[in-house]
């Protein structure tokens, strides 16, 4: 994952409540074993018909609970892949919310009027170490978990931070005794 | 002081502040080969492949292939056939096509007993909150969380707050879990449970069965909820015990399970009372779950609704679901009915829906088909002779998957087609692009099949 600093730019707006990973990418696009080249089919059905429109800009901003639904990081893929660095909205579906923290595309929960400025100006600046969206209405703080904060800041790999307490997890594992769960293999 | 179910479960499985350690690994073709990609790039092995199970679900046709080669769809063959061999190389047990063991994830880790109380369960899915119907934390992840969970059995997760919905009174005669799930997601929003482990309590929930038990949890993710939870008890215990993965010592295991429910005075961020008894037959009107009336009444108006947003959602929905203002739900017509999904496709399921079409047939309108959850569903469904019920009246009788939940393998509507589903999403374009869905019980399912149009089963004969 690429560090993120300050991302900057044009707002493309999506003024829609609910919207939900099966219109953001489609479930015909998820039989690919790759990662990559999602951002095509990306609101497959809303763009070719032209019910909405959407240009590839850093900044997305959206509706309340953007990304309900299902689990597939396949969004936040196509999200990253179309353009977008950052989304702005009210606020997320849980999964949604992290998977795009894992995928180093920021998600940024303003409240409505915030969000309501920051659509009508057009553009803004989003300050991940500050914590702030500036745009021609003002400053906006927005809240983020510390850890959150710091791996994206840094553009740490989970896996490897999570390897490193190894040690831990070992023990762990022996003290759980009796109440470890089922063993898979051997059924 | 007193703890909450989700405290306990938490709090036992954390190896350090916000690092969660997970007891079963569920993992499916969709999913995951982006996963195990990873962890070939980075030379990383899966920690506990005896903590990690397999099965392709998702993508498999239903109409009998027996092998991942023999799918005809290219990309499909291409995934189940990518799952086999990941497993295979990591050293995971894989149900997959072929296997009498194949199935919907969420159903088949129930049915070998490997989902239990008190662990820590996460899949790549979202209905993975099926599992909390154990009394288990489980929810849904991301691939990357997916590989992290392969490579380090841990997962990092912020403490989402607790939640409890207390339902009081029983279910009337006729109304099923669906319909009480339905109905709360209607009253909360789609979003009402965002950040919260909700755990369902009270009488009408320690009365129901475990599959009904599993249907309420499934749907915790269409309120928008982490997980849903359910506190084990007798019933719990009788599912488990006898199961392919029950523990060696099942007396000592039941004796911790028995510590897992919330504590007398325990205190939940959030308290939500429903009235069971008061709940009717639901049949969803529009896009998501939330739109979502009983079914004696009509087709909302979005002219009446107070915000802005939820009119112009509301409309929008209307306008995609051809549907108008004012018609009652009951005159509403299905073209095609499909009884499955994680939600309901159990033997429990088949059998209430079995009950409903023995010795009627399906309307000449509406094409219908059942789809058993797995194939030892399949196979004891078969076993009490319900296939031959639901063929005799004019279903299809299919092979295990998720199937026209959400349309991946070639079960889909065409364009414009309306169906009555048992599954959990009605979202836009979910079972085919421009389809369109009903979230209903399998018993309102199989009755729409029977007369063409939605009924009150609760006054149908």
């Amino acid at each position: 994952m690429r560090p993120i600093d300050v991302i900057e730019g044009k707002v493309s707006v999506l003024d829609r409540a609910d919207v939900d990973t099966d219109q953001i990418i489609p479930k015909q696009f998820l039989k690919r074993v790759e990662r990559t080249g999602f951002g095509e089919f990306l609101f497959y059905d809303w763009l070719r018909s032209g019910e909405i429109e959407l240009e590839p800009n850093p900044i997305l901003l959206a509706g309340r609970n953007f990304g309900c639904g299902s689990s597939r990081e396949h969004a936040p893929w196509a999200l990253e892949d179309f353009g977008f660095e950052a989304i702005v909205a009210p606020s997320f579906a849980d999964i949604f919310y992290a998977n795009c923290t894992k995928v180093g595309l920021l998600p940024v929960e303003l409240d409505e009027a915030h969000c309501r400025a920051i659509a009508e100006a057009g553009e803004a600046r989003i300050d991940v170490d500050d914590q702030t969206v500036t745009c021609a209405a003002g400053v906006f703080e927005f809240e983020i978990e510390p850890d959150i904060r710091h791996r994206l800041l840094n553009g740490l790999d989970d896996i490897a931070i999570t390897l490193e307490s190894a040690a831990t997890i070992d023990r762990f594992e022996a003290a759980q005794g009796a109440a470890a769960g089922p063993a898979t293999t051997g059924l | 002081m007193p703890s909450t179910m989700f405290d306990k479960i938490w709090s036992a499985h954390e190896v350090s502040d916000g690092l969660l350690y997970i007891d079963l690994h569920l993992v499916h073709e969709v999913t995951s080969p982006q996963a195990f990609d990873g962890l070939r790039l980075a030379g990383r092995p899966v920690r506990r492949p005896d903590r990690t199970l397999a099965t392709a679900d998702h993508n498999v046709p239903t109409d009998g292939t027996k092998a991942a080669r023999l799918i005809a769809d290219r990309l499909s063959r291409v995934q189940v056939e990518t799952l086999e061999r990941n497993c295979e190389e990591f050293g995971i047990p894989v149900y997959s096509l072929g296997s009498d063991r194949q199935g919907i994830v969420h159903v088949i880790g129930p049915e070998l007993g490997v989902t239990q109380p008190g662990m820590t369960i996460v899949c790549g899915d979202s209905h993975t909150s099926t599992h909390g119907a154990f009394g288990a934390l489980a929810f849904g992840i991301g691939t990357s969380e997916v590989e992290h969970v392969l490579a380090t059995q841990c997962l990092v997760q912020k403490r989402p707050q607790t939640m409890r919905i207390l339902y009081s009174g029983e279910l009337a005669p006729g109304v099923t879990p669906k319909d009480l799930i339905l109905a709360t997601i209607g009253r909360l929003g789609t979003g009402g449970m965002v950040g919260h482990a909700v755990e369902y309590a009270g009488p009408a929930i320690e009365s129901l069965s475990m599959p009904g038990r599993m249907t309420v949890c499934n749907m915790t993710i269409e309120g928008g909820g982490r997980a849903g939870m359910i506190a084990p008890d007798e019933t719990t215990f009788e599912w488990v015990r006898g199961k392919a993965a029950a523990p060696g010592d099942f007396e000592a295991a039941v004796e911790r399970w028995r510590r897992l429910p919330s504590d007398d005075g325990a205190e939940f961020d959030r308290e939500v009372e429903i009235d069971a008894a008061g709940i009717s037959p639901m049949v969803t009107w529009g896009t998501n779950p939330g739109m979502v009336v009983e079914v004696t009444d009509s087709v909302p108006d979005p002219g009446a609704m107070e915000s802005p947003a939820d009119r112009e959602s509301a409309e929008r929905a209307l306008a995609y679901m051809d549907l108008r203002p004012g018609t009652p739900m009951t005159e509403v017509r299905p073209e095609r009915v499909f009884i499955g999904s994680c939600t309901n496709s159990r033997v429990e399921d088949l059998r209430e829906a079995a009950a409903i079409v023995d010795g009627r047939k399906v309307a000449a309108s509406v094409r219908a088909m059942v789809v058993p959850g797995s194939q030892q569903v399949k196979a004891e469904a078969e076993a009490e002779g319900l296939h031959d019920v639901f063929r005799s009246a004019g279903f299809e009788w299919r092979e295990a998957g998720c199937s026209m939940c959400l349309g991946m393998n070639p079960d889909t509507l065409i364009e414009g087609e309306r169906c009555a589903s048992t599954s959990n999403r009605n979202f836009e374009g979910r079972q085919g692009k421009g389809g369109r869905t009903h979230l209903v019980s399998p018993r309102m399912a199989a009755a729409a099949a029977v007369e063409g149009h939605f009924v009150d089963i609760r006054n149908w004969s």
